[in-house]
């Protein structure tokens, strides 16, 4: 009867996002138009920089308008697509020819004039890679920002799920006795993240197939030492970046990972209708096999998905920087999940210690992505090597607030208000930091993945917000409709009853 | 007057101990202290100890290094003999601050740790050459001690507590 009313409560919940998320993609369409729009009217205009700016204006204007009636937006959108690609084939050698031509200045007072740029550029003109990735950013980066602020907000809920599953996966190897009672909800989460794959591998699909610019290092001629588009840099590490590997490696990943959650969410399950443990151990040895694979494939990951946007810039500790990033966030989302189905009466043997418990990871592994932040920052810093320096400067400069802000978010924030004890058994603290967590990590894939592919062309507009809202919306309809496919408390699990009487 | 004599109930058990401090709660005898081998989880809220404050001192000292790490560094590498390291800042604080940062951090942790048990072992009454205050040998070893003040009848006592599960009760007098 209860999971009736939860399954009533998700699918109602999911319903009523369900609606308002169709007129968000309309928008993120609409808001894709706008983009495309933009750059081709820009190649029309190349050179006379108030047009192409009017141009930039009033095709807001018409976007927002076209917002109206999505169905005429939908056309005008897919023609758009082939014709900006074109134009900005055609912008791209252009311009690459005045790099090699044209002395360095030149092209400078053109870009600026050409988007409304500013001075930060001029310290970084010495780089001709950097002044050339810059420049293929100044052109693509509003075709690419609704791209962009979907794939963030893709990767951000897929990796929230993903971090669930590896906090699943820990809680199984460590035989821990506390968690069993929220097992439920952690695989609830992890429902997601088929339907996650799913998009994502879409995505990166699209973006192998040139439909957006999000990966420079995929550009046509880029590993040719012929063309005006070569690399030196991204030509000598294709035997690993190039695109057929990398959708491969994408493949395994995802399937591997979603191997796991099928089979340990049914060996969960079969574990409650069996006379012994034979499932249990399963899942046991399962999850240790995982970890491996999974402490593996999530850095490499993270060099193909996130670090591969910026092709010549390399860090050694980025997996572990961005596996921090979504494991607080994934253990946040467990805390937040199960305090909405606490209050709603749905879980009765989670007492204020599992709480307690989880805030205590949040608290923690929020340091622990400091740690990781300030270190990667700190030996880029210090060692204030130009071809690896420029990644904070490009942050520093061009995305000042979202970079102190998210250090704001998920660390000065977060050790102020949870390292009291009490903080951590009380509900609305958790749900308020709970939401500024998620809010700061969000933020910080968007530094990741944002300064590559838009530039200083960033704003977070209807194209993010309706990105964030429509993945939202799916995961919380995901999330909900599995949790109310079986009984929230696992029957049979060896430790469930050390889990319920679980007392700090 | 039997207010000097204290019950000594000796336990064998973590887990009857902790029955046995339950029951005596709820028979409104006073624990003067349990002695035990180990921290027995959970035992300071069953005697009804107040909760620690040792947190408290723990963010107290922990502020305390973190100043005194900005205040150092900040008089070596700036004030004092400003370095030149790698080109960084050396007449700023705030500018070369990241490279101060892990040193700001593990003063901050040694403040913290060090003050800590150092507050710890004095709130004990714990310090060099201090005789050892437990009353019997086998505490240190694989028994549970609880000691009870002695008020009303001494009989009925002694019987409530061996019915607890001690393996053994004996009346004390204190000097």
């Amino acid at each position: 009867m209860i999971l009736m009313v939860v399954g009533l409560l998700g699918i109602g919940y999911g319903f009523l996002t369900a609606p308002k998320d169709i007129k968000e993609v309309e928008a993120i369409l609409a808001a894709e138009h706008h983009g495309h729009g933009t750059g081709h009217e820009a190649a029309g205009h190349e050179g006379h920089e108030a047009k192409g700016h009017d141009a930039h204006g009033a095709e807001a204007h018409k976007a927002e308008a076209t917002e109206a009636h999505a169905p005429t937006v939908d056309p005008v959108h897919h023609d758009a697509v082939p014709v900006a690609n074109v134009a900005e084939k055609e912008l791209d050698s252009m311009h690459v020819d005045t790099v090699a031509i044209a002395a360095a200045p030149v092209v400078h007072t053109e870009a600026p004039a050409d988007l409304g740029i500013r001075k930060h550029k001029t310290e970084k003109v010495d780089e001709h890679a950097e002044h050339e990735k810059h420049l293929n950013h100044v052109l693509h980066q509003l075709q690419n920002k609704p791209w962009a602020a979907l794939y963030v907000a893709c990767i951000f809920f897929l990796l929230i799920s993903m971090g669930v599953l590896a906090f699943y996966a820990i809680q199984q190897v460590a035989q821990a006795g506390w968690s069993p009672v929220l097992f439920r909800v952690m695989e609830g989460i992890t429902a997601y993240l088929p339907v996650a794959s799913v998009i994502f591998f879409i995505l990166l699909l699209l973006s192998a197939f040139h439909f957006n610019h999000l990966f420079v290092w995929m550009a046509d001629g880029v590993t040719d030492p012929a063309s005006p588009n070569y690399d030196k840099l991204i030509a000598g590490k294709s035997g690993y970046l190039n695109v057929s590997f990398w959708l491969i490696r994408a493949a395994i990943f995802l399937i591997g990972w979603n191997l796991y959650r099928h089979f340990s969410r049914k060996g969960q399950l079969a574990q409650d209708e069996s006379s012994d443990d034979s499932n249990y151990k399963k899942v046991f040895k399962m999850s240790a096999g995982f970890l491996v694979f999974f402490i593996v494939s999530e850095s490499i990951m993270s060099w193909d998905w996130i670090m591969s946007v910026d092709p010549h810039w390399f860090s050694t500790l980025f997996g572990w920087y961005v596996f921090a990033s979504f494991f607080v966030s994934g253990i946040t989302t467990i805390c937040m999940i199960t305090l909405y189905l606490k209050n709603n009466g749905y879980l009765e043997h989670v007492n204020t210690s599992h709480i307690h418990d989880l805030a205590k990871f949040m608290f923690g592994i929020s340091v622990f992505w400091t740690y990781l932040w300030f270190s990667q920052f700190m030996l880029i810093w210090y060692a204030n090597i130009p071809e690896e320096v420029t990644y904070f400067v490009t942050r520093i400069n061009d995305y000042t607030l979202p970079f102190w802000g998210a250090v704001v978010m998920n660390f000065v924030f977060p050790i102020l208000i949870l390292i009291n004890t009490d903080f951590k058994r009380i509900s609305w603290v958790l749900v308020m930091a709970g939401v500024v967590i998620l809010c700061g990590h969000y933020v910080d894939f968007f530094n990741m993945i944002m300064p590559a592919t838009v530039g200083d062309q960033w704003f977070i507009g209807i194209p993010e917000i309706a990105s964030v809202c429509f993945f939202l919306g799916l995961f919380i309809f995901v999330v909900f409709t599995a949790l109310t496919k079986v009984p929230l408390m696992p029957k049979r699990n060896p430790f469930i009853e050390e889990s319920k009487h679980f007392h700090y | 007057m039997s207010t000097n004599k204290v019950i000594h109930a000796l336990y064998n058990d973590d887990d009857v101990l902790m029955d046995a401090v339950k029951q005596t709660r709820k028979a409104h005898h006073h624990i003067e202290e349990v002695y035990t081998p180990f921290p027995v989880h959970g035992l300071d809220k069953a005697m009804g100890l107040a909760p620690t404050r040792l947190a408290i001192c723990a963010f107290i000292y922990g502020c305390i290094g973190l100043s005194t790490a900005t205040w150092m560094m900040n008089n070596i590498m700036i004030s004092d003999w400003p370095q030149d390291i790698g080109g960084k800042p050396s007449f700023s604080y705030i500018q070369n601050m990241p490279a101060f940062v892990p040193v700001m951090f593990e003063m901050t942790v040694f403040f913290a740790a060090h003050l800590m048990v150092i507050t710890f072992y004095m709130r004990s009454r714990m310090w060099p050459f201090k005789q050892a205050e437990n009353p019997d040998v086998r505490t240190t070893d694989d028994h549970f001690l609880m000691e009870v003040a002695v008020s009303g009848n001494e009989n009925d006592m002694v019987s409530f507590f061996q019915n607890t599960g001690a393996v053994e009760v004996k009346v004390i007098e204190k000097h």
